[in-house]
């Protein structure tokens, strides 16, 4: 099927049944995977022990909750450029998942930095992004949730969503530089990661499992928001036959 | 009279008139300056160590209260639609309404800024770094505001959720704003770079602003 | 100057509001707009004067300014006047003559012709709805624009009024301008066509 077709709601809902059993089945799947190796094959750390082991969730909670606002920025240039339905969609779907794995991370992060710091909340410049990007998430559930007209509040919220994907490097530039304690970056570093396999080889599967998680959710999301769509419009011809 | 200077003479007299917003934002900026010592303790040194913090989070709520406002009264009395179908580009008329708000709002804060310095015994350097950095940094408050207040006219609710938008989007200027301050008062590095920094932000603020505004109120229409 | 509507279609909030619509208007015509609440005329007013998407059909002006929208040649005077209760009615015209532009008339000529002269330095806060919608007129004859987008122009008007607005409408038509106007009321234009509009249908998303 043509990824083309599944621009329209009708195919994408056929799409979604079909899908997300096989989505659902792989991310268990995979989770298994990469739980096993991430609590049984990967080693402690020789400083951290076993609570190094949250970094298994806390980096894909991290990765995804900023690929999740870069996934609603192309999806608010699918609104305001092309007003294409599924593009609001997928934007209103992905906020409440993206702001779910921002308080993921910060909650593992926090939990990580009890053992580590001896103390829940440390305003170090990571953390600190992030708990930026929680506040803006939800700022942006709250431009959805005022709204009940879906395509009104679907292109305020792509506006939004765009302007802080502007930000978002500026507020991390900016963190970064009023706070740098925080350990430097260690697996997209130049000449190679820094990370031993055995460590680097769960995390990976992890992330994957984790993206995967993400589109399950999302997909289902989709599907949800499509009905309701519906719902609402069959709710207004109700009330203009009436 | 060119459009644009109609437009923010317009708004700069209106903010003056009885009614108008100009000299709220001052007077919310000396209570919440005057609530500081309060909470914290009368104690001057820790007043003057934080003084320019203090200041600059004032100034930053204050220049949110008009800024709900700002298109929301032309889009309840009907001018925003005239405004839409104006030879001047809309981009431009938002430039000239931030450029009205700046100045009954943002300048007003620069000036009270050293006479609130002196009642939190701020040294007469960081007094003139605090007021330097608010007069660099509050447009780009505005600008940034201006997109709120656009989100919000198109999305006809108003109100709360204007700081919850907005106010994380200003942690940069927050930053460097603040860091000016301190740079200039104890270092170690120069005031230059945070203050550059801070321009830059604004620079950036004034593009971004104007535009993302202008698509939203553009967008707005079904 | 020749207005034409193709199969215009309008939908707002998930309900068609109107589809097929189609009129054309040159220089000198008026088309009056009735219908029930909720047809669609203030839609389609709003329509032709670009602060409402159109869904389907198309909208042309012939002989136009091809250099600006039809929006930027129309006037629209809708519910809202537009009017700064803290200026004086006098500041109020002046400002939108500046900011729309190419103002022919001198503003106290427009009171005059309105009937506002001995008011104009009243702010328009003081104005009674009818002085108001008055004041708004006088911005149409101060801007020129070839387009009147009218919507409900004579309601909180007495009879008197009411005529000398309907002169004024006359008067632009006359003049080659063309005159859109939703109303309840018969406002005596001479050749004016009617255009009936429908109850609105909601769509399936």
């Amino acid at each position: 099927m043509p990824l083309i077709d599944l621009a329209n709601p009708s195919r994408f809902l056929a799409f979604a049944e079909r899908a997300l059993p096989w989505l659902a089945a792989l991310t268990a799947a995979l989770l298994a995977i990469g739980l096993y190796l991430a609590l049984f094959v990967a080693p402690d750390d020789y400083q951290q022990g076993a609570t190094v082991k949250i970094m298994f969730l806390h980096v894909p909670f991290a990765w995804l909750s900023m690929m999740c606002w870069g996934l609603m920025s192309v999806a608010g240039l699918g609104t305001l450029v092309w007003r294409h339905p599924l593009a609001d969609v997928t934007a209103k779907a992905a906020a409440p998942i993206g702001a779910a794995f921002t308080f993921l991370c910060l909650l593992t992060g926090s939990l990580w930095g009890r053992p580590m710091w001896g103390t829940y909340w440390v305003w170090d410049a990571r953390l600190t992004s992030v708990l930026v990007l929680f506040l803006m998430y939800l700022g942006l559930l709250a431009l959805w949730r005022a709204v009940d007209d879906p395509s009104r509040a679907a292109r305020a919220a792509a506006i939004l969503t765009i302007v802080g994907a502007i930000n978002i490097p500026i507020i991390k530039f900016s963190v970064d530089w009023w706070n740098t304690l925080h350990q430097s970056a260690s697996v997209l570093r130049l000449g190679g990661p820094a990370i031993d396999p055995t460590i680097l080889r769960p995390l990976l599967v992890m992330a994957l499992a984790m993206t995967l998680l993400f589109a399950t959710l999302l997909v289902g999301a989709m599907r949800n928001e499509i009905l309701r769509r519906r719902v609402r419009a069959l709710r207004l011809m109700q009330a203009r036959a009436a | 009279m060119s459009a644009f200077t109609a437009m923010l003479a317009r708004d700069v007299r209106l903010a003056t008139r009885a009614g108008g917003g100009a000299l709220m934002g001052v007077l919310f900026f000396f209570i919440v300056v005057t609530l500081m010592p309060f909470a914290l303790g009368p104690d001057l040194a820790l007043l003057q160590r934080i003084g320019p913090a203090v200041l600059w989070l004032g100034a930053l709520l204050a220049n949110l209260l008009a800024l709900d406002r700002l298109l929301a009264v032309d889009h309840e009395d009907g001018s925003l639609d005239l405004i839409l179908n104006a030879p001047l580009p809309l981009e431009l008329t938002l430039v000239a309404k931030a450029a009205a708000h700046w100045l009954t709002t943002g300048v007003p804060l620069v000036v009270a800024a050293p006479l609130l310095g002196l009642m939190l015994n701020l040294e007469p350097a960081s007094t003139a770094a605090v007021a330097l950095t608010l007069l660099a940094g509050t447009p780009a408050l505005t600008c940034i505001g201006l997109i709120g207040a656009a989100l919000l006219v198109a999305l006809r609710r108003g109100g709360l959720l204007l700081p919850i938008l907005i106010l994380p989007l200003t942690v940069p200027v927050l930053i460097f704003g603040v860091s000016a301050c301190n740079a200039a008062i104890v270092g170690p590095m120069p005031f230059g770079t945070p203050f550059t920094i801070l321009c830059a932000l604004t620079l950036v603020s004034l593009v971004v602003g104007p535009f993302a505004a202008a698509a939203a109120l553009r967008h707005a229409m079904e | 100057m020749r207005l034409s509507a193709y199969n215009l279609r309008c939908v707002r909030g998930g309900c068609q509001v109107f589809d097929n619509l189609r009129f054309a208007l040159e220089s000198g015509e008026a088309l009056v707009v009735t219908g029930p609440n909720g047809a669609g005329k203030s839609s389609l007013l709003r329509l032709i004067g670009g602060l409402v998407r159109i869904d389907g059909g198309t909208l042309t002006l012939e002989g136009g300014d091809a250099e600006r929208s039809i929006g930027e040649q129309a006037h629209y005077l809708g519910h809202l006047d537009a009017l700064k209760p803290s200026l004086t009615a006098r500041e109020n015209l002046l400002f939108w003559v500046q900011f729309l532009g190419g103002g022919s008339l001198d503003t106290a000529d427009a009171l005059e012709q309105v009937g506002l002269a001995g008011l104009a330095d009243l702010p328009a806060g003081y104005l009674s709805a009818g002085q108001r919608r008055r004041l708004s007129i006088a911005r149409l004859l101060s801007v020129p624009r070839p387009i009147w987008l009218l919507d409900e122009p004579t309601a909180p008007l007495d009879a008197a009024a009411r005529d000398d607005v309907a002169a004024l409408m006359q008067a632009h038509l006359t003049g080659g301008g063309i005159v859109v106007v939703a109303t309840h009321a018969p406002l005596g234009l001479v050749g004016a066509r009617e255009l009936r509009l429908g109850a609105a249908r909601a769509i399936a998303a």
